[in-house]
């Protein structure tokens, strides 16, 4: 019942909000509601309702052999915990913010909600297509209305293309639907279907181009960096904290123990692709001036190291990769919420127009040099346990590729400091001279991100334990 | 049987009301509550509570599969009617014609749907195409509209022209008019199939696909969907294509399939699929006018049905009755919206969210549903077709073409949601009536519901 509230609660709740009347009236009930949402997952991950809970099943069109069945496993935990952190921390941020038809903007945040939750819990790959695509349109919506002045056609290029990865999915997921045994579309009759090499290469393709899409791996990215930089702010928090992990959770739950023979197969290829991604990704963030494309790319080049851990088949890279993809939905919905208040702050985002904030703001200063820092994860940060245990995979499978990734950690020190260094030292500008230090609900909701950031990074054990279980499956898979 | 003899009856009835009955708006509600019994009629019928026991030598029959589809034709006029009603009245001056001319239309479809004979599809297509003809040409001081009229009379004639030929060429190398031939029988060949009878299916394909507007034969369907009034291109754009389709599924899955050893039919299919598929879809990204537009997306939207000639399994079946309920109620219901507009272009949408809220929230469902977003009917439809095929184990790449197709086909539709979302404008429409907005929030539930479980729509078929 938990697992089916997960997802009630966001759609009742967007719902409502879209009906409200006043501008408040729709933050309020979407804050609401978040929160009760963060509750009933750490309720759902302590099971003191009993575990049983944490699954719904229930007849859905029968006559196709697709079934409402939904569940938390520890990946499921995992992720629905970073999404039910994820939206009250934004709504909190934006909380001064005035946006035009609030109803609207907070019930479409809200809908997003339900089609996150969905994908990281539906075990019925028909299901979890809905979900997939449910999670599109309102990001889409999102982006279009209240995005920047490119909004329309860069919002439509990331439509698009992740629309094309879709359909391509839906072909892949009706290829394997008619190989099953029972022609069900259950995770379970997906996981005991024997194909040919051939048609196992075939639909493994099919289905890798919509997660190489979604993530995104190098040469699929092109949509990425324009996209969040036109998105309103809270949106890119949402699309790059947790809706990109929707393609590594795919990967992970329905490509890799489906089709365990072709991943091994692909393997070289598509770590070839995502180191390939994450030098190029890193050289162009030294060269931007413009904050939010910077973040951006640096996040393809994170994205880039966690697709490449997955598929060097290491069950420490992929412990990693679940470390990871927690810890980095943190630290770059901390680094966004930075780039927020400043914007909003001081409407810019160039940083050769900013310099000396710290004298000016010296709390955002802190904050921001330790999330910088988790970014380029160095130690006793929460991003060093999972890239140290995800090289190590990388190490493992190939020891050159596992060196050309790590010419990122040096790129990304390069322009992480340099971003810190341009923002906050130097003489201050005509436009920080003004600037003042964080709110003080901005300030806890950072410090609370940044006590995460510590306590991840010292003692990981808990995101590791959480998510044993799939670690465990999807590496017997890889080997079997 | 029912539907037959009613939509006919009923077809004259309104004829007489047209000097029986002075007041214009009278003429909607009595075509409401006509085609009301011809459902309830269709539904008894389907049921085996026929009314009129009439042996027809087996030229036609009837079984779940043509009943349904009568059922979705007639309910969607039903709602084409209470939508747009008020809209066909102001169409033209004969108001009771063009109701009497849309019930004539249904008793061509009706027929189409249960032909098992040569002769009764060739009466279905006309008796269905002739009242097109004047009603595409209804608004008589518009120039634009004669100009359709004359140029899908014409052409219309030349395929009815090659049906023919094809009739008779067939009939020459089997000696039967009857759908299914009964190849030991007694005739000409003796079970061969003949050179002539392939000569003549030939001829039958071209026509079909003229009739369903699929490529390379469809290069009247703009023109007439552009020139004829807009209430009554939604009525030939969505039933009457519908019924097209189900005749021609009918044909090629008997005549065509006992010919497959001497023809790659399906070969044939596949090609005509994308040519459809190509020039639907690329041209419709050109267009500036949501009218045009919609017309080259009804051929692309031919492409995707078309996919039930290759498959032709039970899926294909429940597919295409799904697909034209899916297809037909969001394009009525675009175009509803459509011919409130004052100006057809994108740019005559723009800022239409806020002007009206809820024509622009009902029309981005349907918009979704013709795209094949989940949660509309749409998706299931465009997932029946797909299915299908996967199914067959063949023709992979035809569904590959397809989806890629489809995502083509977000890029013009989703035009209209940007400019009546995105975009800055005073987006003009004529007067809106509550009930108008209720109509369209019904239909938008509809697509939605089936968008969910679209085994309401068909366990009719099996219940």
């Amino acid at each position: 019942m938990i697992a089916l509230f997960l997802i009630l609660l966001p759609l009742i709740g967007g719902l409502a909000t879209f009906f409200a009347k006043s501008n408040s009236g729709a933050k309020n009930i979407s804050l609401f509601v978040s929160l009760l949402t963060l509750l009933l997952v750490i309720a759902g991950i302590s099971g003191i309702f009993g575990s049983s809970l944490n699954f719904y099943d229930s007849a859905w069109i029968t006559p196709l052999g697709a079934r409402f069945t939904i569940g938390l496993d520890g990946m499921s935990k995992m992720l629905c915990l970073l999404t039910a952190i994820s939206f009250p921390v934004v709504f909190g941020v934006v909380y001064n913010n005035k946006y035009p038809q609030p109803a609207s903007f907070f019930g479409l945040m809200l809908l997003l909600q339900t089609g996150l939750m969905g994908v990281f819990m539906a075990t019925d790959c028909l299901l979890f297509y809905f979900f997939w695509e449910l999670a599109l349109i309102p990001a889409y919506f999102l982006c279009s209305i209240w995005g920047g002045d490119k909004r329309i056609k860069v919002t439509f290029k990331f439509f698009i293309y992740t629309f094309i990865g879709s359909l391509l999915m839906l072909v892949g997921i009706l290829y394997i639907y008619f190989k099953t045994p029972d022609h069900s579309f259950a995770l379970t009759s997906f996981y005991k279907i024997k194909l040919s090499a051939a048609e196992e290469n075939f639909a493994f393709l099919l289905f890798f181009i919509a997660f190489a899409i979604k993530m995104p791996v190098f040469p699929f990215h092109t949509w990425q960096p324009d996209t969040y930089e036109q998105a309103p702010t809270p949106v890119t928090m949402i699309l790059s904290g947790v809706m990109v992990k929707m393609g590594l959770f795919a990967v992970l739950r329905w490509l890799v123990p489906v089709f365990p023979a072709a991943s091994t197969h692909f393997s070289h290829i598509i770590i070839l692709l995502s180191v390939i991604g994450m030098v190029y990704a890193s050289l162009i963030a030294i060269r931007q001036d413009d904050l939010k494309r910077l973040i951006a790319y640096s996040s393809i080049a994170h994205i880039g190291l966690m697709c490449a851990a997955i598929f060097s088949a290491q069950q420490i890279g992929i412990e990693g990769v679940m470390i990871q993809m927690f810890n980095h939905g943190i630290n770059v919905i901390g680094l966004w919420i930075v780039a927020e208040v400043i914007e909003t702050q001081l409407g810019t985002r160039k940083l050769s127009e900013l310099g000396g904030l710290a004298s000016k703001a010296p709390a955002l200063a802190i904050i921001l040099v330790v999330m910088a820092l988790a970014n380029i994860a160095l130690p006793l940060t929460n991003a060093f346990v999972g890239e140290f245990m995800m090289f190590n995979g990388l190490f493992r499978y190939n020891v050159w590729m596992a060196a050309v990734a790590g010419i990122s950690i040096i790129l990304a020190a390069v322009y992480t400091l340099n971003m810190i260094q341009k923002i906050f030292y130097g003489e201050t500008t005509v436009v920080t001279d003004g600037a003042i230090d964080l709110a003080m609900g901005t300030k806890i909701i950072l410090v609370v991100l940044v006590v995460l950031v510590l306590a991840l990074g010292i003692y990981p054990q808990p995101i590791l334990q959480l998510t044993s279980d799939t670690v465990a499956a999807v590496f017997s898979k890889f080997h079997s | 049987m029912n539907a037959i003899i009613l939509s006919a009856a009923f077809g004259v009835v309104m004829m007489l009301c047209s000097f029986l009955i002075k007041n214009k708006s009278n003429f909607r509600h009595i075509a409401s509550v006509a085609l009301l019994i011809l459902l309830i009629g269709n539904i008894a019928d389907t049921y085996g509570y026929t009314f009129f026991a009439i042996d027809t030598h087996g030229m036609l029959q009837f079984n779940r599969f043509g009943l349904l589809f009568n059922s979705i034709a007639i309910g969607s006029t039903l709602l084409y009617v209470l939508l747009t009603g008020k809209e066909i009245e102001n169409a033209g001056m004969h108001v009771a014609e063009y109701f009497t001319l849309i019930l004539f239309v249904l008793c061509g479809v009706t027929l189409l749907s249960a032909y098992n004979n040569l002769l009764t599809l060739f009466l279905g297509i006309e008796i269905m195409s002739i009242p097109l003809y004047i009603l595409t040409g209804s608004d008589k001081r518009n120039m634009k509209s004669n100009e359709a009229a004359l140029k899908y009379f014409l052409m219309g004639s030349f395929s009815t022209g090659l049906m023919l030929m094809g009739i008779a060429l067939t009939y020459g190398g089997t000696g039967t008019f009857s759908l299914e031939v009964v190849r030991n029988a007694p005739n000409m060949y003796k079970g061969l199939v003949s050179f002539l009878e392939i000569l003549g299916l030939l001829f039958l394909l071209v026509s079909m696909a003229f009739k369903v507007s699929a490529a390379p034969f469809h290069f009247w369907t703009p023109d007439v969907y552009d020139g004829a009034p807009s209430v009554f291109t939604s009525f030939m754009a969505t039933i009457v294509k519908a019924a097209g389709f189900i005749a021609f599924i009918k044909l090629c899955a008997v005549r065509m399939a006992e010919t497959e050893s001497v023809v790659d039919w399906k070969m044939i299919y596949a090609i005509i699929i994308v040519a459809t598929l190509l020039v639907g879809n690329i041209t419709a990204v050109f267009q500036q006018s949501v009218k045009r537009m919609l017309a080259y997306s009804s051929i692309a939207q031919a492409g995707f049905m078309l996919f039930t000639l290759i498959s032709l399994n039970d899926m294909a079946y429940e597919g295409i009755l799904l697909y034209s309920a899916a297809y037909s109620l969001a394009t009525i219901g675009i175009f509803a919206v459509l011919v409130k507009m004052k100006d057809y272009t994108f740019d005559g949408y723009n800022g239409l969210a806020k002007t009206q809220p809820v024509l622009a929230a009902t029309n981005t469902v349907f918009l979704l549903s013709l795209s094949g977003i989940p949660l509309t009917a749409g998706f299931f439809a465009k997932y029946y077709m797909l299915a299908a095929v996967v199914k067959t184990g063949n023709y992979t790449w035809l569904v590959i073409t397809g989806v890629l197709f489809a995502a083509v086909s977000v890029y013009y539709y989703f035009r209209v949601i940007q400019a009546m979302y995105f975009k800055e404008g005073n987006a003009e429409t004529t007067t809106i009536v509550p009930s108008f907005k209720y109509g369209l929030i019904a239909l938008a539930a509809i697509i939605i519901l089936l968008g969910i479980f679209p085994t309401l729509l068909l366990r009719w078929l099996y219940f």
